[in-house]
């Protein structure tokens, strides 16, 4: 496989309370199993998607749109993974990451 | 938003020597519910929201930090207070390692978007090496505030 391979896609922070530490740490956690390397871009802003600091930098409020790309050999699994997230909403066991900070 | 506008100047802690995540949040909390305007009576259900946040996944997000937060009623802005720590505490981090730096942040019920932004600017200047390593060794409130303005205007 072409270790520069480069995947994209673009997600919308549905989260109510925007991207907080609770759905930041899911993505670092889950991108730090793969060996790809993940840009999160928005606009014209791009962070590290492996680096906690660096994610909580993008402060993406409700409805953001973010761009999401992954480089390296795993790159569409770590891609299908983070994106994932997103689709549910970074809701784990029923559970909302939203709840995690409202609570 | 700037980083000595929404700490709590008095409420600082320098050298925290408290081994546990409860013992450091609690000793926080009661620092910033003496000299932040928050009522006493408030103080347990800000401390037992606090943990139990916790519980739901550490707040400790590597390289020596922590930012224990929650909403609460009690406040009407955001409001957070710096503790120092040099012998470390506990704190379930991501990396596994002992914390030596904590903000925490106590924010109205509907403003997620200030919170999003403290966390910003908190996890930016974090990311300056100097700011982490002469934050570490502040050895009083008043050096913390200094490195706080002083990050704020972009001097570090």
């Amino acid at each position: 496989m072409n270790e520069k391979q480069t995947y994209s896609k673009d997600v919308v922070v549905e989260l109510k309370n925007g991207l907080h530490l609770s759905p930041s740490v899911q993505i670092v956690q889950t991108a730090q199993g793969f060996r790809a390397k993940l840009a999160i871009h928005k606009g014209d802003r791009v962070v590290d998607g492996k680096s906690m600091l660096d994610l909580m930098t993008l402060a993406a409020e409700h409805g953001t749109r973010l761009r999401l790309e992954a480089t390296g050999d795993d790159a569409q699994a770590a891609l299908d993974a983070i994106g994932a997230l997103f689709d549910r909403n970074f809701v784990i066991d029923g559970v909302s990451a939203d709840r995690v900070l409202v609570d | 938003m700037k980083l000595s506008e929404f700490v709590v100047r008095e409420s600082i802690l320098t050298d925290l020597k408290l081994e546990t995540k409860e013992q450091a949040i609690r000793a926080m909390v009661e620092s910033l519910c003496q000299h932040g305007g928050i009522p006493g009576a408030d103080q347990e259900s800000i401390i037992s929201a606090i943990l139990k946040r916790e519980e739901l996944g550490s707040t400790g997000i590597g390289r020596g930090v922590a930012v224990p937060h929650t909403k609460h009623p009690s406040v009407d802005r955001l409001v957070a207070t710096v503790a120092i720590s040099r012998t470390g505490v506990e704190f379930a981090s991501l990396d596994g390692e002992d914390v030596h730096i904590l903000f925490l942040l106590v924010s109205p019920p509907e403003r997620p978007g200030d919170h999003l932004r403290a966390l910003e600017n908190i996890s930016r200047h974090l990311r300056n090496d100097n700011f982490c390593n002469f934050l570490q060794q502040a050895v009083s409130a008043q050096a913390v505030i200094d490195l706080l303005e002083e990050a704020d205007n972009n001097q570090l």
